[in-house]
């Protein structure tokens, strides 16, 4: 039986008359002659994206840019951006009388004074900190897919700027409230620009108008805080949008997935309720953690003065790993032409965060150097698929994480009662031994799963029943994975050098491309970076293993129906009548 | 006016007298030591410990510190391993009945263990046998005396002088203290596993003891360098900590960002990716009822 109620029944003798329309499709029409926005939105309101809890990490970093976007606004209304000199009038008691800059009484103002003004703050300051961190797991995710291949590398290159931007609009933003915490942030902030050989005075003269304070820099950070960066984030995030959708969305192998096709649902209405709906997760969990969580409490801090410190002394948590570096590095100075370097501030903070996001910005293009590969990728690989790629940015974490500790390390010897000397000494070696022994490590246990799939793929997966043979002997019942399963699980590339072999003439006897300069050290570091990988089977593999399993099927067989006490519950039979027989 | 001439006339005719100058002199005196015990520093052992008290605190000194400082609280001095000059306990003498409140009375000494840093623990020591061993140790030599309530508290004040006397008192905390013991008084580390304790929370008394005294790793904060009002005002700030309700919500202990960042990877992030997973687990149907054809 059709069912024939969605056919047309208008196949009569009169001409169908358009309806008069709608009043929002009146509106609708009036707009589209003027914009010709239709054939866009037609074209666009179905794209599809595919559906993976991963793919929605980057979301985290857009919604919180908004949320950022909107309470700043808020804030500014308030905020005065000057370090002229005021007294304290407000309704914070314990600092009423002192003097103060006017950014920090003005962030008193808000915090105190201005309904729902410290909500604002705290939700301000807590989407900065998710910000930066949904970038980063976003930039995990990626990397360890292997999303960042032809064709999306200057996509990488775009969110790695983005990266650094919204780091440098986040210490910029720490600095404004001008109270004790923020000052000692800038005072550093003079001695790492000071710490520049040759140029270091001049640029800091140049920084601060002068001497360190100063009266400028508050308004020429706020100016930076307020406009400048926040352009380049919006310009850069349209472009990394634009981008993905010029690209489309890389999505993970499986049956009907190709590198051609996007299996996923439309934008409308599906993504369009999903990201928006998530949106407003996003807006809730900061609302709940600016209501219920203090974050830089500047009342606390009061002013700054340059002859103040706090312990606790701490950047936010993204610029903590440079100021872990900072704070390890044994203090080694030279000396000559009546000039100082300074290696212990010059090495930790203005050489390694260089050196690491260029590194970040050149890992698709290093990786597609020892590879070789010139093919574009939509389908994503399972990061044990590449163990090595994986080893590495494991090893880079593990860095950042140790030198992250660092940062924190008055913090972790007060609270684990630790000798902070102790901490530093142990951290000024792990920061290289540790990234090794996680590299190795990351690269066996990738290879291990390797291993695990091709075992799944060629003997089944484990089912857990034991059947025992006529001659008493125990084995384990391996039952063959689903087609799709398998399919998906074989639906990754072979290796091109495999296992680490690297061959002259490639498989048609053709020598290779002709030897560049480093075509040597290419390909070495191309055979560890395959070595020990284990690849798929090939389908004779395959079809033995199947055959194989057969056979063992064809020797358990006998023992179906002849279960021995709780047998019976090998998945072969219905067992709702069945129970444990009573002794 | 007569009278007074003529007592003046009186004492005038002794004044060449052979008592007249033992006299003077003993005027003098007594002037002089009446002006100084009137207006000299607590600090002057003033105590009006008894004498039974004192033995009572030897008796117990001879029991419980007498090992590391010695009979008589002169220190005992050790050679250690490498062959250095090194004390096993020091000098109590002219450490004043302030010091032995604090340490005694915080629970710090006696001390269980040689380390980096005594740790503050439950007293040992009852009240009356820390004043008791604070009147021996003050009886060894002049030093701080136990404040009196009147020293640390601004309860004598009016309203505008205690609103100063917090404002001031935060302005010298910032100053003084926070280096070490962290903006809120949450504590910090120190070099090979000192530390400076957290002091909210901690009894107004002891704190002004600790400034006085300075224990520890702690510097000294004479009379001369913080005046005793500016003592009382610095306490007057942190009890004005205490009483301030937490305004931004849950204040992680007061240890400043790091903290913060663990919050927002744990708990923002944490809750965020769960509501990633939770958006795309939940696949989506156009319809509520499934349409054939």
């Amino acid at each position: 039986m059709v069912d024939t109620s969605k056919v047309a029944t208008s196949n009569t003798t009169t001409a169908a008359t358009a309806k008069k329309p709608s009043r929002a499709g009146a509106i609708a029409t009036w707009a589209d002659e003027r914009l010709g926005l239709a054939s866009m939105a037609k074209k666009n309101l179905r794209k599809v994206f595919p559906d993976h809890w991963s793919f929605m990490l980057g979301e985290i970093a857009l919604w919180s840019f908004v949320v950022l976007l909107l309470t700043g606004v808020f804030l500014t209304l308030w905020f005065t951006p000057s370090m002229g000199e005021v007294t304290y009038h407000g309704s914070y008691e314990q600092l009423r009388g002192i003097h103060m800059s006017e950014a920090y009484a003005s962030s008193l103002k808000l915090s105190f004074d201005v309904r729902g003004g410290l909500l604002m703050r705290q939700m301000h300051h807590w989407a900065a900190m998710l910000f930066i961190a949904s970038m980063m797991v976003h930039l995990l995710r990626v990397f360890f897919t292997g999303a960042y291949r032809k064709p999306r590398e200057l996509n990488w290159v775009i969110g790695s700027l983005l990266l650094l931007l919204g780091t440098l609009e986040g210490f910029t933003g720490y600095s404004l409230p001008d109270d004790l915490l923020s000052g000692t942030g800038v005072r550093a902030a003079d001695g790492f620009v000071k710490a520049t050989p040759v140029v270091g005075t001049y640029m800091s003269f140049f920084l601060f108008d002068g001497e360190f304070p100063g009266e400028a820099i508050i308004p020429r950070l706020y100016t930076i805080h307020v406009l400048l960066i926040p352009g380049l984030l919006l310009a850069l995030i349209a472009a990394h949008m634009l981008l993905l959708v010029y690209h489309k969305h890389t999505q993970w192998p499986g049956p009907g997935r190709t590198e051609k096709n996007v299996v996923g649902f439309p934008m409308l209405p599906v993504y369009a309720a999903k990201a928006g709906g998530f949106f407003f997760i996003v807006f809730g969990v900061t609302a709940l953690m600016g209501a219920v969580l203090s974050i830089n409490p500047v009342w606390k801090y009061g002013p700054y003065d340059p002859s103040k410190v706090t312990a606790g002394s701490q950047p936010d948590w993204y610029m903590g790993w440079p100021d872990g570096a900072l704070r390890i590095m044994p203090g080694i100075e030279s000396h000559f032409w009546g000039v100082t370097l300074s290696w212990n501030v010059l090495l930790p903070i203005l050489v390694l965060p260089m050196l690491m996001f260029t590194i970040l910005l050149l890992l698709p293009f290093i990786d597609a150097w020892i590879t070789g590969d010139k093919r574009e990728h939509h389908l994503l690989e399972r990061p044990r698929n590449a163990p090595t790629r994986t080893a590495t940015m494991v090893a880079l974490m593990t860095m950042y994480g140790l030198f992250w500790a660092a940062g924190g390390n008055d913090i972790i010897a007060i609270r684990l009662h630790a000798s902070i000397n102790q901490i530093t000494y142990f951290l000024r070696a792990a920061v290289f031994i540790g990234p090794v022994i996680a590299f190795v490590i990351t690269r066996r246990w990738c290879i291990s799963l390797q291993r695990k799939d091709n075992d799944d793929l060629l003997h089944g997966y484990e089912t857990g029943i034991i059947m025992r043979s006529a001659e008493g002997g125990y084995s384990e019942k391996h039952l063959p994975l689903a087609p799709s399963r398998a399919y998906t699980l074989t639906a990754r590339d072979r290796d091109p050098v495999p296992n680490g072999h690297h061959e002259e003439v490639d498989a048609n006897g053709l020598p290779g491309p002709a030897k560049g300069r480093f075509t040597g050290l290419r390909n070495r570091i191309r055979t560890v970076w395959y070595a020990d990988n284990v690849q798929k089977p090939t389908p004779e593999e395959l079809a033995a293993g199947h055959h194989h399993a057969e056979h063992e099927h064809e020797l358990q067989s006998p023992m179906d129906g002849h279960a021995a006490d709780g047998h019976q519950f090998d998945g072969h039979h219905l067992v709702e009548d069945e129970n444990l027989r009573s002794h | 006016m007569r009278l007074l001439n003529r007592s003046a006339g009186r004492l005038s005719r002794h004044r060449r007298g052979p008592l007249a100058g033992f006299m003077v002199l003993l005027l003098g005196l007594l002037l002089t030591g009446g002006l100084y015990t009137a207006f000299s520093p607590a600090s002057a052992d003033q105590t009006t410990a008894s004498e039974e008290q004192i033995a009572q605190g030897r008796e117990l000194f001879l029991v419980g510190c007498a090992f590391c400082h010695g009979q008589n609280g002169e220190g005992v001095r050790t050679i250690d391993s490498q062959g250095g000059d090194n004390q096993l306990g020091p000098s109590l003498v002219g450490v004043g009945a302030a010091a032995v409140d604090f340490q005694v009375g915080t629970g710090r000494m006696p001390m269980a263990q040689p380390g980096a840093q005594v740790p503050s623990k439950t007293p040992t020591y009852t009240d009356d046998e820390v004043a008791a061993l604070a009147a021996y140790v003050a009886s060894l030599g002049p030093g701080p005396a136990i404040p009196d309530e009147g020293d640390y508290s601004i309860e004598g004040l009016s309203d505008e002088e205690r609103q100063e006397a917090i404002t001031r008192g935060g302005q010298i905390f910032l100053t003084n203290c926070t280096a070490c013991h962290n903006f809120e008084g949450s504590g910090g580390a120190m070099p090979r596993g000192g530390y400076a304790p957290k002091i909210r929370g901690v009894e107004p008394r002891y704190i002004y003891e600790a400034m006085l005294t300075g224990p520890q790793n702690m510097p000294n904060f004479s009379n001369g360098n913080l005046s005793p009002d500016e003592k009382r005002d610095v306490i007057a700030y942190l009890g004005s900590l205490d009483e301030m309700p937490s305004y931004g919500g849950f204040g992680f202990g007061g240890m400043g960002p790091v903290p913060e960042g663990l919050a927002a990877w744990l708990f923002g992030i944490g809750l965020l990716t769960g509501a990633a997973v939770w958006i795309a687990a939940h696949t989506t149907r156009s319809d509520k009822k499934k349409v054939e054809a």
